[in-house]
C-alpha cells in the first residue's frame, strides 16, 4: 500500500519536473487512445506533436496560434496569483475582438486610412478597453455585491457569444456579403503587419513576448505585483500589510480583461481581418490550461502556450490526416490539466510504502 | 474491575517521530484511578503529541499503552471513547452553526437519540455545576460557555480518564476556580484526570502528581505540591526562569500621549464578532500599557481598529502624536510611526510560503523605489540583519516563513517591527506558543524599546506576562475597556473581577457581568 | 388561460435538470467540496444516457448510465481533490474542460440521431383535472422523482444523524476529524452522490428534455446549477423552487418569441445567463447572511494532521 507523506518543504525540483511528467503521461494516454481507436499510436503522436512543427510554414502557424494563448494566459496568471478566479477570459476576448473589430470597421466604413502605427494602436487599444470593460462588470459585482467572480465571468461568456452573434447577424453584417453572418473585411491599414513574409505570423507574436517580459517585471519586481500575490496567498497578511483587497480585485480583473481583449483584437486584426461567429473557438478556456501548465510564470506560459498551440493544430491535422474528430484535441487538453494537477501533488508530498505500526 | 493499585493508565517507552522532529522519545507515564495528574512542559515539549497518542488520534512508533492493566492499542478517537478515555481539546472541536445538543450528540456514539441527549446534558450539567443550554447554537456562546459544552460532551461518555489540554487559557480566574471544583468532584468519583498545562500555580493548586516533559523526553515525575517554581522550571526548561529586570517607567504623565483613543465604538464586522463600546485609553512614550482579558471580549476588534485593518472608526476617536488616524489605512499608520505585531504569525504576520526576505516587504518598504520597484539586495540585507540581531534560527533570509518554529518566527516578526524604530508598538499575544528562551528575549526587547522612549501597548491573555512587563493595566470585557490601574496595585483577584466587567464606573451596571463571567 | 398552464408545465420540465444538478452540487457543498466540474459531468452523462437510450429504448437504463458516468467522473475528481489535495477550483475546471471535449469526441457518432417517440406520461386521475391537469400532472416521472429527491434530501440533512454528520464535516472538517469521523470518506461519498445526480440531470437533458445530442448541449446549465446552490442558501426545497424559477426564465425566451415580440433572438437567448448574474448579485449582497448559511469549509482543502 502506498501512502503520501508531507514533505517538510515543497520540492523545487518537482515543481519544474511536474509539467514534464504530466506531458509524458498525457502522451502515453494519448497513444493508448489512438490504439483503442484503431490508429497507429506512433503516427497519432507524430501528427499531434511533431507535424505541427514540420517546416517554417507549420512553425509559423504554431506561433500564430500561440500568440493569443500567451497573451490571455499572462493576464490570467496575474489574476490567479491574486486568487481572483476569472474563468470568463473567453468572453473578455470576444468583447475585445468586438471592440477592436468595431473600430476597424468604423475606419473602413468611413474610408479613413491612417498610418499603420496609428490605426493599429487605435484598434488594439479598443480591444484592451473592450476586454477591460467586460471584466469590470465582474469586478463591480464582486466588489459591491460579493458575487462569485467564477460564475459571473462564466455567465458573461455566454452573453458575449450572443453579442457577437447579434452583431454579425444583424447591424454589422456585410451588405455585400451574400447574407453570410460576417462583417466586412477590414481595410488593409488595420491589419497587423507580418513578422515573417509569406506566413500569417504577425508582429503580435513579438507583442506577446514583450508582454511576457513586462508581466515578469510586474510580478517579481514591482511592489504592486507583490501586494497582489500576497493577497492571493494570505488575505489576512495582505490586510495587515495594508494592501487594499478591492484595489487588488480591480487591478487583477482589469489586467486580465485587458490582455484577453488585446488578444481578441489581435485575432480580429491579424489572421481573421473580419468578425464572424467563428471567432469564438474556446481560446479563452485553452488559455486557462496554458496558465497552469506554465506554472503561472511568464516564462512557463510562453513555453506552455507553444505546446498547447501545437496540440490545437495537431487536432486539426488529426482530423484531416487521420479522420479523427477535432474534439480530440480538447480531450487531450483537459487530460493534460488533470494529469498535471495530479502530478503536482508530488511537489508537496512524497510517495512512501506504508509504515508498520508497532502494537501498543 | 481491575485489582486495586492498578494504574488507570500506564505508558511505557512511547516514541513518535515526525519528519523534522522527534516529538516523543521513550516517554513513560503512570496515572492512578481518581488521580489528577499534570503533564507539564513548555511549548514544543511533546505534550500534545503524547495526548494524541493516548486519545488514538496518532499512532506511536514504539511503546506500550496499558489501560486498567490491560495492554491496548488505541486505534482511533472513537475507540478511545469506547475504552473510556475522553478529551477536551485546547482548540474546541465544535460546530458553530449547530446547537449545543447537536454538538454533544456528534461526540457520542450512535446509541442515543437527540432529545435524550438534551435531557442528559441538563442532568450532567447540573450535577457538576456547569451551566449549559442544550438548544443554543454554539456561535452564540462565549468562549467559556463553549468550553463547558466540550466538558459536558466529555462527561456524557462516562469517562474513566479525562484529558484536558490547556483548559484555563480561555477562563477568568474566578471561572478557573469553578472548573477546579468540577474537576475535583469528578476525581472524587473515580475518574482520573490528565491536566496539560504550563501554568505552575494552577498545577500546584489542583494536581497530585506531575510528569514533566522537555524536548520530547520525560525529565521527571514529582508531587507539584512539594515543589517550588524554581524546581519545576528546572525540570521544564533545564534552568531557572530567566529573571527579568523591570526598571521603573520614565514616562512623563504630563506629556501628550503618543496614542490617544476616545469614545471608540464599533459595530460588529461579522456575525460572530464583538461590538466595541466607548473604548478610551492613552499610551505615553516610555511606558508599557497592558490590556488583559479572556479571548473573545473584543481584543481582535480593538486591535484591528488600532492597526488600520478595520478603518471604520469614527473620525477623531484614534489620535497618534496629535494626528487623527481613525480612518487611515495600515500603511499610512505605519508611515506615521505605528507598528503592530499580530497574534497570528503564519497567515497574518507573515506569509507562510514566502521567504523571510519577502516577508519584510509587508511592513518595511524602504527598499521600494518611488516608481514602485523592489530592489532585491537591500531586502535581503534587512532580513539578514534582523535574523542576526534577534537570534532567529532560520536557514537564511531565503528560508520560507513556515519553515521556522513558532518561537523563531515570532522573534523575526517582533524584530522586524522593532527594527523600524516605531513611535508606538502594539503587540498581541507576544509569547503565545513560544519557547521560554524566545519569550524571554522578546520581553527583554520590549522593555528595552520602552526605555528608549517608545510607547507600547500589549494585549495578552497571559496575566503573569502582563504583570511582568506592564506599567499600567487595563482589562477588556464584553467590548468595554476598564480604566487603567498601576501594575503595583494589580492583583489576580482584582483583575479577575474586572474581567467580569465589575470595575468601578460612573453609573455602573452589572448587566453584562453574568455573561462575561464565563 | 390554457397557455399559462402549458407555460407552467414547460417550466417544471425545464427546471428539472437544473434542480437535479443543483441538488447534486448541494450535497457536495454541504460536505465542503466545491465541484466546478458539474458542466463536464452533465455533458458526459448526457452523451452516455443518449447512447444507451438509442440502443435500448429504456429511459431508466439511460438515467442509470448517466448516473454512472457522472459518478465516475466525480470519483476521479474526488480522488484528486480529497486524497491528493489538489486545488478544488482548478481540478473542477479541468474536469469541465475535459468533459466538454470528451463528450464532443465520443458523441460524434450520435449527433443527429433521433430517439424513438415516447408515450406521454400522465398521472392517472389527476391529469384529467381542468387546467391543473395540464399544468402539473402530465410530466415525465423523473420530474416528480426530482421533487421527491428534494424533499428527501431536506429530511436527510435536518432529521437524520448521517445528515448531521455531513453538515458537521462541511462546517469544520478539523473538528469532525478530531471527533473521529472519517472526513475524507464522507466527502468522497458526497462527491459520488453529487456526481450521480448531475449525471441523471445530463441524461434527462439529452433523453427527455431536448431530446437529442449536440456538442455543448448543456449550454451552461452546470454553471447555473452552481449559482443555484448559493441562491438557495444550501437548502434543498429552496433550490428546487429556484430551479423552477430559472426554468421559467428559460421558457420565457420562447414564450416571448412566440408572442412575436420584436426583440432579436440573441438578446432573448441571453436571458437565463443575465438572470443568473442578477440573482447571484442580489443574494450574495448580504455577506453576513451568506456567511452564516454557507458550509464554512467550502472550497478549502482538508489536511488530517497525522
Amino acid at each position: 500500500m502506498l501512502r503520501l507523506e508531507a514533505r517538510p518543504a515543497p520540492s523545487q525540483r518537482m515543481a519544474l519536473l511536474s509539467p514534464l511528467i504530466a506531458i509524458a503521461v498525457t502522451a502515453l494516454l494519448a497513444a493508448v487512445l489512438f490504439a483503442a481507436l484503431g490508429k497507429d499510436p506512433v503516427r497519432g503522436l507524430a501528427v499531434f506533436f511533431f507535424e505541427p512543427l514540420n517546416g517554417l510554414r507549420a512553425t509559423s502557424e504554431v506561433l500564430l496560434k500561440a500568440t493569443p494563448l500567451i497573451v490571455i494566459a499572462l493576464g490570467l496568471a496575474v489574476c490567479y496569483r491574486a486568487n481572483v478566479w476569472n474563468i470568463g477570459a473567453e468572453g473578455q476576448y470576444l468583447l475585445g475582438a468586438v471592440a477592436g473589430g468595431g473600430m476597424a470597421l468604423w475606419l473602413t466604413a468611413n474610408g479613413i486610412v491612417l498610418p499603420k502605427v496609428l490605426s493599429l494602436t487605435l484598434v488594439l487599444l479598443c480591444g484592451v478597453l473592450g476586454g477591460m470593460f467586460w471584466a469590470s462588470i465582474v469586478a463591480l459585482l464582486r466588489d459591491r455585491f460579493n458575487a462569485s467572480e467564477i460564475l459571473v465571468s462564466l455567465m458573461l461568456v455566454y452573453v458575449a457569444q450572443q453579442v457577437v452573434n447579434y452583431l454579425v447577424f444583424g447591424p454589422w453584417k456585410d451588405p455585400g456579403g451574400f447574407n453570410f453572418p460576417q462583417t466586412r473585411t477590414f481595410d488593409a491599414s488595420t491589419w497587423l503587419p507580418p513578422l515573417i513574409e509569406r506566413t500569417r505570423l504577425h508582429i503580435g507574436f513579438l507583442l506577446a513576448l514583450l508582454a511576457a517580459g513586462l508581466t515578469w517585471l510586474f510580478m517579481f519586481r514591482s511592489y504592486r505585483g507583490f501586494a497582489l500575490q500576497v493577497g492571493g496567498l494570505a488575505p489576512a497578511a495582505a490586510r495587515y500589510a495594508g494592501f487594499s483587497s478591492r484595489g487588488a480585485l480591480w487591478l487583477a480583473l482589469g489586467v486580465s480583461g485587458g490582455m484577453a481583449g488585446l488578444a481578441g483584437a489581435m485575432e480580429a486584426a491579424g489572421p481573421l481581418r473580419q468578425l464572424t461567429p467563428h471567432i469564438s473557438t474556446g481560446l479563452g478556456f485553452t488559455a486557462i490550461i496554458v496558465v497552469f501548465v506554465g506554472r503561472l510564470h511568464p516564462l512557463g506560459i510562453v513555453a506552455a502556450g507553444v505546446l498547447l498551440s501545437m496540440m490545437l493544430i495537431g487536432g486539426e491535422l488529426a482530423q484531416s490526416r487521420l479522420g479523427l474528430p477535432n474534439a480530440l484535441s480538447s480531450v487531450f487538453q483537459g487530460l493534460l490539466l488533470v494529469v498535471l494537477l495530479a502530478s503536482d501533488t508530488l511537489i508537496h508530498y512524497r510517495v512512501r510504502g506504508a509504515r508498520k505500526v508497532v502494537a501498543g | 474491575m481491575s485489582p486495586p493499585g492498578t494504574p488507570r493508565l500506564e505508558l511505557s517507552g512511547i516514541s513518535k517521530q515526525y519528519p523534522a522532529v522527534r516529538a516523543n522519545d521513550k516517554v513513560s507515564l503512570r496515572v492512578g484511578p481518581g488521580e489528577i495528574h499534570a503533564v507539564l512542559g513548555e511549548n514544543g515539549a511533546g505534550k500534545s503529541t503524547l495526548m494524541k497518542v493516548i486519545y488514538g488520534a496518532v499512532q506511536p512508533d514504539e511503546g506500550e499503552i496499558r489501560f486498567n492493566g490491560e495492554p491496548v492499542r488505541v486505534s482511533s478517537p472513537a475507540h478511545a471513547r469506547k475504552l473510556g478515555i475522553s478529551m477536551v481539546y485546547q482548540h474546541f472541536s465544535l460546530f458553530d452553526t449547530l446547537t449545543a445538543a447537536e454538538n454533544v450528540w456528534l461526540g457520542l456514539d450512535k446509541s442515543l437519540k437527540l432529545p435524550q441527549v438534551a435531557e442528559r446534558i441538563t442532568q450532567v450539567a447540573s450535577a457538576y455545576g456547569l451551566d449549559v443550554d442544550p438548544q443554543r447554537p454554539v456561535h452564540t456562546l462565549s468562549v467559556g460557555e463553549r468550553q463547558r459544552v466540550e466538558i459536558v460532551r466529555a462527561l456524557l461518555t462516562n469517562p474513566q480518564l479525562l484529558i484536558l489540554d490547556e483548559p484555563t487559557s480561555v477562563l477568568t480566574p474566578q471561572a478557573v476556580d469553578k472548573l477546579f471544583v468540577t474537576l475535583r468532584k469528578l476525581a472524587a468519583g473515580g475518574c482520573s484526570i490528565l491536566y496539560i498545562s504550563h501554568k505552575l500555580d494552577e498545577i500546584r493548586a489542583l494536581c497530585q502528581q506531575c510528569t514533566v516533559l522537555r524536548g520530547g523526553k520525560r525529565t521527571g515525575v514529582v508531587d507539584p505540591r512539594q515543589e517550588d517554581n524554581a524546581g519545576l522550571s528546572r525540570l521544564m526548561i533545564g534552568a531557572e526562569p530567566p529573571a527579568l529586570v523591570h526598571r521603573e517607567s520614565k514616562a512623563d504623565p504630563a506629556a501628550l500621549p503618543v496614542l490617544s483613543v476616545r469614545a471608540l465604538s464599533l459595530a460588529k464586522a461579522d456575525p460572530f464578532g464583538t461590538e466595541l463600546k466607548a473604548i478610551a485609553l492613552d499610551v505615553r512614550a516610555g511606558e508599557i500599557v497592558g490590556i488583559a482579558g479572556v479571548s473573545g471580549n473584543g481584543q481582535q476588534e480593538l486591535l484591528a481598529a488600532l492597526s488600520g485593518e478595520d478603518p471604520r472608526a469614527a473620525a477623531g476617536s484614534i489620535t497618534l502624536l496629535g494626528s487623527d488616524i481613525s480612518r487611515a489605512n495600515a500603511r499610512a499608520r505605519r508611515n506615521a510611526g505605528l507598528h503592530f505585531v499580530p497574534e497570528e504569525r503564519l497567515g497574518r504576520g507573515a506569509v507562510p510560503t514566502l521567504s523571510l526576505a519577502q516577508n519584510t516587504l509587508l511592513t518595511r518598504t524602504a527598499a521600494v523605489s518611488s516608481l514602485g520597484f523592489i530592489a532585491p539586495k537591500p531586502v535581503q540585507a534587512l532580513a539578514a540583519s534582523i535574523i542576526e540581531r534577534y537570534q532567529v534560527k532560520a536557514g537564511g533570509p531565503g528560508a520560507a516563513a513556515k519553515s521556522l518554529s513558532g518561537g523563531n518566527l515570532q522573534k523575526f516578526i517582533v524584530g522586524r517591527e522593532i527594527d523600524a524604530k516605531p513611535r508606538l508598538l502594539i503587540v498581541a499575544q507576544p509569547t503565545w506558543g513560544v519557547d521560554v528562551g524566545a519569550a524571554a528575549l522578546i520581553r527583554g526587547e520590549m522593555l528595552a524599546l520602552r526605555d528608549a522612549g517608545c510607547a507600547l501597548l500589549v494585549v495578552s491573555e497571559e496575566l503573569e506576562e502582563l504583570f511582568e512587563i506592564s506599567d499600567r493595566l487595563h482589562v477588556i470585557a464584553q467590548g468595554r475597556l476598564s480604566p487603567s490601574m498601576p501594575v503595583a496595585e494589580a492583583t489576580i483577584e482584582r483583575v479577575g473581577e474586572w474581567m467580569s466587567g465589575l470595575w468601578p464606573q460612573a453609573g455602573a451596571t452589572a448587566e453584562g457581568a453574568n455573561h462575561a463571567a464565563a | 388561460m390554457n397557455e399559462f398552464a402549458l407555460l407552467i408545465a414547460a417550466t417544471l420540465l425545464a427546471g428539472t435538470p437544473l434542480a437535479l444538478a443543483g441538488l447534486g452540487l448541494l450535497i457536495n457543498e454541504r460536505a465542503g467540496v466545491l465541484n466546478l466540474g458539474a458542466e463536464g459531468m452533465m455533458l458526459v452523462a448526457a452523451v452516455a444516457g443518449f447512447a444507451v437510450a438509442l440502443s435500448t429504448g429504456s429511459d431508466l437504463l439511460a438515467f442509470a448510465a448517466g448516473a454512472a458516468a457522472g459518478a465516475l467522473l466525480a470519483a476521479v475528481f474526488g480522488l484528486l481533490v480529497i486524497w491528493l489535495n489538489t486545488n478544488q477550483y482548478a481540478t473542477g475546471l479541468a474536469l469541465s474542460l475535459f468533459g466538454y471535449g470528451f463528450s464532443a469526441f465520443v458523441g460524434v457518432g450520435v449527433v443527429g440521431k433521433k430517439l424513438a417517440d415516447r408515450t406521454a406520461f400522465e398521472v392517472p386521475g389527476l391529469a384529467q383535472l381542468p387546467w391543473l391537469g395540464d399544468a402539473l400532472f402530465k410530466q415525465h416521472p423523473m420530474v416528480y422523482a426530482t421533487m421527491a429527491i428534494a424533499v428527501g434530501m431536506a429530511a436527510f440533512f435536518y432529521k437524520s444523524r448521517t445528515g448531521l454528520v455531513l453538515r458537521a464535516v462541511g462546517e469544520s472538517p478539523e473538528s469532525a476529524h478530531a471527533l473521529g469521523y472519517p472526513v475524507r470518506r464522507v466527502r468522497f461519498l458526497a462527491v459520488l452522490a453529487g456526481g450521480a445526480l448531475c449525471g441523471v440531470a445530463g441524461a434527462f437533458l439529452s433523453v427527455v428534455y431536448a431530446p437529442l445530442w449536440v456538442e455543448g448541449l448543456t449550454a451552461g446549465r452546470g454553471w447555473i446549477a452552481l449559482a443555484l446552490t448559493t441562491f438557495a442558501t444550501w437548502r434543498p426545497i429552496r433550490l428546487l423552487l429556484g430551479a423552477y424559477l430559472f426554468g421559467g426564465v428559460t421558457m420565457l425566451q420562447f414564450q416571448l418569441q412566440g408572442m412575436g415580440v420584436e426583440v432579436p433572438s440573441q438578446w432573448l437567448a441571453m436571458l437565463p445567463y443575465i438572470a443568473t448574474i442578477v440573482v447571484l448579485a442580489l443574494i450574495s449582497r448580504n455577506a453576513a447572511f451568506i456567511r452564516i448559511n454557507m458550509p464554512a469549509s467550502l472550497g478549502k482543502p482538508f489536511h488530517p494532521s497525522h
